[in-house]
C-alpha cells in the first residue's frame, strides 16, 4: 500500500460514521496526538463497525479489533509479549472503547490490565449507551436519560440509575493518570492523550462523545452538546495524578441543566409538567460534580444521590388513574 | 535423558523447551500443576518468556492473542469451566489465525461441579476452529506440544493438546526430555506472515459481512481439511528426529484380522491394550482404534483403517446430551454414504468415574453377542441413579 504523502489522518476520514458522530471526531484526535508509533486495541463498537468495514479500513496504524469486552487484555497481552521479544522500545500501545465495552461487560479484563500495571492507555469513548444496538441503557447512561430499554412511561422517568464512576475506579486500581475529555476542546483532548503517553503504567482517559441518534439532537449540535455537558456541570473535567486531583474545569458561566438537557430528546421527557423534581435532581447532580476540589481523589460527582426507585417517584394523577 | 515426572511437569518442560514469548494463564484444577511449573521456571531464570497472571480465563485467552497478534510465540493452559469460559475468543483466536498453542487438562463440567476427568470441555468446543490432539500418556504429552507449536506456525491454526486430569497431570511416569538443540531444530523461532507492527501497520479483526463472511470460513475449513497432511508429517518428522511415534492422525493396534474394533482417546487407550492383548488370548478377535486428532477429524483415515470390520465400539468420556457419546457421531460420519459398520457408543467414565479393565473386555465380549447399534452408559450406580425414588 502506497502510504507516503497520502495520509490525511491516522484514523482516516471516508468511513461510514454517522454525520456528527462525537467519536469519530474524538478518536481522530487521540490518534492524531499518539502519533504513528502506536499499536491500537478496538473493543466491538460504533468505532470499529463504521471505520473497518472489509475490505476497507481508516486506520493508518496497526489495528485490532477481536471481541466486545477483551480490549484491555488483548493490549495486555500485547505489551507483555513485546517486552518480552524486546521489542517494545518506542512503541505505544492504546486499548479502546465504548461506555458499554469499558464500564459493562469489559470491566472485568480493564480491572485486570490496571491491577497488573500495563504500560498501556485506555481510552473509554462514552456516548451513554449501547448505541451501536440501537441506543440500550448502558451503566454510564445518565440519570432520567430515556433508552430503548429504560423507556419513559407512565410508571418510569427513564433510567433511574446513575453513571458508574469510571475515573474513580480507575484512580481505585493506583492509575497513575486518569482524565475526562470533550472533542469539544480538541486542544485539551490531545494535550492529555501525549501526557498520558509520557506517564509509564496505565493510564484512564474519559472522552464524552455525544451521539446524534442515540441522544436525538441535530448532527451540528454535537461539538456544542459536549461544550454544555462540561459548562452545566454534568460532565466533570478534571484530571488525577497518582491519585491526587491536579487540574479541574470551572467554568467561567455556568449554565442550568436545562441548556444541556432540552435539545436532546433522550430527555424530552423531563419537560413534561409532572417530571419538572427531575431537572432539579439533575441540577443537584451537577452542582456534587462542580464542588470537586483538588486534593486526593474522594467520591464525587457522576453518581453521588442517594439511589432512587421508580416506586419512590411520584406519579402524576393521570398515570395512575392509567395504571 | 530420562526423567521421573508428573505429566504436568512434562508439559511444563515441554512448552519451556519450545521458548514461548509469552505464558498466560488462570489457575483451575487440573491445570494447576503446569502453570504453576512454568512460574517456577521463570522465576528461577530458567525460561524467558513473558508471564501474565490474568484475571479469568476470558482474561488469559485474550492476552495470549494479543501477544500471538504481535508475533509472539504465545501459550496458555485451562480445564472445564475455564476453557467454557474461553469459549468466545478461543472461535476469535482461529478466526483471526492466530497460532496459540494451549494445553487443556481435560475436567468433566458443571453442573453438578466435579473436578474429575472426562472430555467433556474440550469435545464441547471441538467447532471453534482448533485443532484438538489428545494424548495417550505423559511422553505424548511432552513430545506433542513440540509438534504443536510447529503444526500451529505453518498453518497459523491454533492448537490445543488434551490431555487427561489428574490421570495423566498428576501422576508420574518415565519421561524422555529432549535436547534443547534438537527442539530448537526441530521448532526454529517463530516468524509470522503478518504481525501488528507500526512499521507497516495492518488492519486485524475486521468487520465482515454478507459479501465475504462465508468465504473466510469456507477457507478455514478448507485449511482444517488440508492440516491432516500436516499432522500426520510432523508426526513423521517428529519420529526422525527425536525415535517416538505416538500416532499421526490415527494409530491402530491389532485391527488386523479383527471382528470388533474398540475406539478410543486419551489415556484410557493403555488400559484398553491390556484389555485388547487379554481378550485375544482369550479368543476374541478384538482391535483398537486410538484417534489422536479429533479436529480435524480424520475421517478417510478412519474409513480405511475400519475397512472389512463389521463391529465398532466407541468408549469414550462424554455424552452429547439427547444424542450419543459424540466421537461415535464423528465416526458414523466417516461411513457416510456406504455399508457402514455397526457403531456403538458406551458413555464411561464420566466425572472421574474409574474405567476397570474388566468393563472393556465385556464391551468387547458384548459386542460379539449382540453387535447392534446402541447408546449405552457402562458403570452406572443404579442406586444414585434412582436417588429418592428407590
Amino acid at each position: 500500500m502506497e502510504r507516503e504523502g497520502r495520509i490525511i489522518n491516522l484514523m482516516e476520514p471516508g468511513h461510514t460514521g454517522c454525520a456528527g458522530c462525537g467519536q469519530a471526531i474524538a478518536a481522530r484526535l487521540v490518534m492524531k496526538a499518539a502519533g504513528p508509533k502506536v499499536i491500537v486495541a478496538n473493543a466491538t463498537g460504533c468505532l470499529e463497525v463504521y471505520t473497518t468495514t472489509y475490505p476497507r479500513s481508516s486506520w493508518e496504524v496497526p489495528w485490532i479489533h477481536s471481541l466486545f469486552e477483551n480490549a484491555a487484555s488483548v493490549a495486555s497481552g500485547m505489551e507483555a509479549c513485546l517486552k518480552a521479544m524486546g521489542k517494545y522500545d518506542g512503541i505505544k500501545i492504546i486499548a479502546q472503547a465504548g461506555d458499554g465495552g469499558t464500564a459493562d461487560i469489559g470491566i472485568g479484563c480493564l480491572s485486570g490490565m490496571f491491577e497488573r500495571r500495563h504500560d498501556i492507555l485506555y481510552v473509554c469513548y462514552d456516548n451513554e449507551g449501547y448505541m451501536n444496538t440501537g441506543y440500550q441503557r448502558s451503566s454510564l447512561t445518565p440519570f432520567a436519560a430515556r433508552t430503548t430499554t429504560s423507556p419513559s412511561g407512565t410508571l418510569s422517568w427513564g433510567n433511574v440509575t446513575r453513571k458508574k464512576n469510571m475515573p474513580l475506579i480507575a484512580v481505585a486500581h493506583g492509575v497513575p493518570y486518569v482524565a475526562t475529555a470533550t472533542p469539544a476542546e480538541p486542544r485539551d483532548l490531545m494535550r492529555k492523550v501525549q501526557k498520558a503517553l509520557e506517564i509509564e503504567g496505565s493510564k484512564y482517559l474519559h472522552i464524552l462523545v455525544p451521539c446524534v441518534p442515540g441522544w436525538g439532537y441535530e448532527s451540528e449540535e454535537t461539538l456544542e452538546l459536549a461544550r454544555l455537558a462540561v459548562e452545566t456541570g454534568l460532565f466533570p473535567i478534571f484530571e488525577i495524578e497518582n491519585g491526587v486531583v491536579t487540574k479541574i474545569r470551572r467554568p467561567k458561566e455556568r449554565k442550568p441543566v436545562e441548556a444541556y438537557l432540552r435539545p436532546q430528546k433522550r430527555f424530552a421527557h423531563l419537560f413534561q409538567q409532572e417530571n419538572e423534581q427531575l431537572v432539579a435532581e439533575m441540577q443537584q447532580l451537577a452542582d456534587e460534580n462542580l464542588a470537586i476540589e483538588e486534593g486526593p481523589a474522594r467520591l464525587f460527582g457522576m453518581s453521588s444521590l442517594p439511589e432512587m426507585k421508580n416506586e419512590e417517584l411520584d406519579l402524576p394523577p393521570k398515570a395512575e388513574t392509567e395504571g | 535423558m530420562i526423567s521421573m515426572l508428573e505429566g504436568s511437569k512434562a508439559v511444563a518442560e515441554a512448552v519451556r523447551l519450545c521458548r514461548p514469548n509469552l505464558v498466560c494463564a488462570y489457575p483451575i484444577t487440573p491445570q494447576t500443576h503446569i502453570v504453576e511449573e512454568l512460574a517456577r521456571m521463570v522465576a528461577d531464570g530458567r525460561m524467558h518468556a513473558g508471564y501474565v497472571l490474568a484475571e479469568s480465563e476470558f482474561g488469559a485467552a485474550s492476552i495470549v492473542l494479543g501477544g500471538s497478534a504481535v508475533g509472539g510465540r504465545a501459550y496458555t493452559a485451562t480445564s472445564s469451566q475455564g476453557l467454557l469460559l474461553m469459549t468466545e475468543v478461543m472461535f476469535n483466536i482461529a478466526g483471526l489465525r492466530l497460532p496459540v498453542v494451549m494445553t487443556c487438562a481435560n475436567r468433566a463440567v458443571s453442573a453438578p461441579i466435579n473436578i474429575w476427568n472426562d472430555q467433556q470441555d474440550a469435545v464441547s468446543i471441538r467447532d471453534s476452529g482448533w485443532i484438538q490432539l489428545f494424548v495417550e500418556d505423559n511422553q505424548e504429552a511432552l513430545d506433542t506440544h513440540i509438534q504443536a507449536f510447529r503444526i500451529a506456525e505453518q498453518l497459523m491454526i491454533p492448537v490445543m493438546v488434551c490431555m487427561d486430569g489428574f490421570v495423566l497431570t498428576h501422576t508420574v511416569e518415565p519421561v524422555e526430555l529432549p535436547a534443547q538443540e534438537k527442539v530448537d531444530s526441530f521448532l526454529p523461532p517463530y516468524k509470522p506472515s503478518y504481525r501488528l507492527d507500526p512499521d507497516d501497520p495492518f488492519t486485524m479483526g475486521a468487520m465482515v459481512g454478507p459479501d465475504a463472511y462465508m468465504e473466510t470460513r469456507y477457507n478455514m475449513h478448507n485449511d482444517m481439511m488440508e492440516a491432516r497432511t500436516l499432522i500426520e508429517q510432523v508426526a513423521r518428522d517428529y519420529e526422525a528426529e527425536f525415535g517416538r511415534w505416538h500416532g499421526g492422525m490415527i494409530e491402530t493396534y491389532d485391527t488386523e484380522g479383527a471382528d470388533i474394533v474398540l475406539v478410543s482417546m486419551g489415556s484410557l487407550l493403555g488400559t484398553m491394550r491390556d484389555a485388547i492383548d487379554e481378550l485375544r488370548r482369550e479368543g476374541l478377535k478384538v482391535g483398537l482404534l486410538k484417534i489422536r486428532c479429533f479436529r480435524p477429524f480424520p475421517m478417510n483415515a478412519v474409513h480405511d483403517a475400519l475397512q472389512g470390520i463389521e463391529v465398532v465400539g466407541v468408549i469414550e468420556k462424554d455424552i452429547s446430551l439427547g444424542l450419543e457419546g459424540t466421537l461415535c457421531s464423528e465416526m458414523r460420519s466417516a461411513f457416510c454414504g456406504e455399508e457402514s459398520p455397526d457403531i456403538s457408543s458406551f458413555v464411561m467414565g464420566l466425572g472421574g468415574r474409574d474405567i476397570k479393565i474388566d468393563e472393556i473386555k465385556q464391551v468387547a465380549r458384548d459386542l460379539a453377542n449382540n453387535p447392534s447399534c446402541r447408546v449405552e452408559f457402562r458403570g452406572l450406580n443404579e442406586e444414585v441413579v434412582m436417588g429418592d425414588e428407590r
